[in-house]
């Protein structure tokens, strides 16, 4: 059983934003940028682990496309009536749920061995899943680096108290996309905010620009198009199925880690393994093996599942299902709405070493 | 001055693989590719992640944390996150040891 615990010591509500005074006070204390727990694995084992082959992205992603362009063109064939519904529902789900895995695996450059095969669908993935390459490169970097710490993770999904309201818009995309095309816009007239000036390079900056215009170009074309010919089909093929298709990433996103601990140097305590289904671990590629993902990124998405069975003894249980990850996940955010210190501390298995301490600061 | 430092024997380093060596607070890696044998900073520019747990490709040494990328021969970074080349160091083999110049 994990434990459901409440941290008293922490003030809320806490500023979880890039610029504030929990970034000075993380770096300060030794929890920016630090050395993280990683579970014994010998060096010729991780080797085969990490090791790249192009055979299992290439099949998925002419899978991926395959299907996308079978389920778009019967869609298509079919608008506007009701028949049409299944085909964009799955193509729904492969442009704005697909993509967020693809934009994630290729951006670590773990998907292919080739790298310009993972440059191009890295590119692709991200234009469908309205995250800007460059922006979305450097913050999930930090992620890594610091994830789930205060004042340092610009990915934390649900901040405490967590905002129900707002991940349950964004099922269908509804805050997301529209802050995504806000900021390709802004982007595009070459500006930047102060948390993303904290993580972006100053060097990478002028590629975040160059980008956000070729895609304003690609969606004011589709805009035209469904303007020139009196339908909105254009848009159901390019930019819509960011909303109408979003829910599976987010379903699969929220069991990341959110109810888990914060502010923690062993990613066994804030990422969530959990079991799904074969169509959701293809759409999600195997991102449900997320403290494996964490502790060890270099490993490809298709070698998970075995990097699974040799850090199994040294974790807490994994869920069992989608629907054991969100009986903990729902309760536990209902609760922080009043008690914003509680989470869910997970339970090692007596064969696992203990969790790393983390350093807290001095009130 | 320059010195040259026994980092250690050739064999310790399978083909295809980097080795860390620590010395006098420094931390380097050693990489073997085809009987040549290389030498760069322990360090990822980046983050300072200690290489020699990344993954050794050809002549490219991954970062185990962001896996950005270096060509260890020439240090060269090759794309974001790593936007600084990395420091190379000259090496050679004496009696099946493996020895780096320190400047």
């Amino acid at each position: 059983m994990n434990e459901h615990v409440s941290n008293p010591s922490v003030h809320f509500p806490r500023d979880y934003s890039l610029t504030g005074p929990l970034n000075q006070q993380a770096v300060e204390i030794g929890l920016a940028n630090a050395e993280w727990y990683k579970t014994e694995i010998p060096r010729a084992r991780m080797k085969e682990l990490m090791k790249r082959s192009d055979g299992p992205a290439t099949r998925d992603t002419l899978l991926w496309f395959g299907l996308m362009i079978l389920t778009a063109a019967i869609g298509s064939y079919l608008w506007p009536s009701l028949w049409c519904a299944p085909f964009f529902a799955v193509y729904g789900v492969l442009y704005g749920s697909a993509s967020d895995s693809r934009w994630h695996e290729c951006g670590h450059g773990t998907a292919f061995k080739t790298p310009w095969k993972n440059d191009a669908v890295y590119q692709i993935a991200c234009f469908m899943i309205a995250r800007n390459p460059v922006v979305w490169r450097w913050s999930h970097s930090r992620h890594h680096t610091d994830t789930i710490i205060v004042g340092r993770d610009p990915e934390i999904a649900a901040m405490r108290p967590p905002d129900i309201f707002r991940l349950a818009l964004n099922l269908f995309g509804l805050i997301d996309f529209p802050v995504a095309l806000m900021a390709m816009l802004r982007y595009s007239a070459g500006l930047l905010n102060k948390d993303e000036k904290d993580y972006i390079p100053e060097s990478e900056q002028s590629k975040v620009f160059k980008v956000a215009r070729i895609w304003t170009v690609i969606y004011a074309f589709a805009v035209a198009a469904c303007f020139y010919w009196g339908t909105v089909l254009p848009l159901m093929i390019i930019g819509l199925p960011r909303l109408y298709g979003a829910w599976h990433h987010i379903v699969c996103g929220v069991t990341q880690h959110v109810g888990l601990a914060e502010d923690v140097l062993d990613h066994r305590l804030n990422c969530r393994t959990v079991y799904m289904n074969p169509f959701s671990r293809f759409i999600y590629w195997n991102m449900n093996y997320h403290v494996e993902h964490h502790m060890f990124p270099m490993v490809p998405y298709h070698a998970l599942p075995e990097l699974h069975k040799e850090m199994l003894a040294d974790c807490p249980k994994p869920y069992s299902s989608f629907a054991d990850a969100y009986s903990e996940i729902l309760p536990t955010m209902i609760k922080q709405l009043r008690d914003p210190t509680y989470f869910v501390h997970r339970e090692l298995p007596p064969t696992a070493h203990p969790f790393k301490p983390a350093p807290v600061p001095a009130h | 001055m320059a010195e040259w430092i026994r980092a250690c024997a050739t064999d310790d380093i399978e083909d295809e693989d980097v080795i860390r060596f620590d010395h006098a607070g420094q931390t380097f890696a050693l990489y073997r590719k085809d009987d040549q044998f290389y030498a760069t900073a322990g360090l990822c520019t980046h983050e300072k992640v200690h290489l020699a747990d990344g993954l050794v490709m050809d002549y490219v040494i991954e970062c185990p944390k962001h896996n950005g990328r270096f060509d260890y021969r020439t240090g060269a970074a090759k794309g974001a996150p790593v936007c600084i080349n990395l420091k190379t160091y000259p090496v050679k083999i004496d009696g099946g040891d493996l020895y780096i110049e320190i400047g």
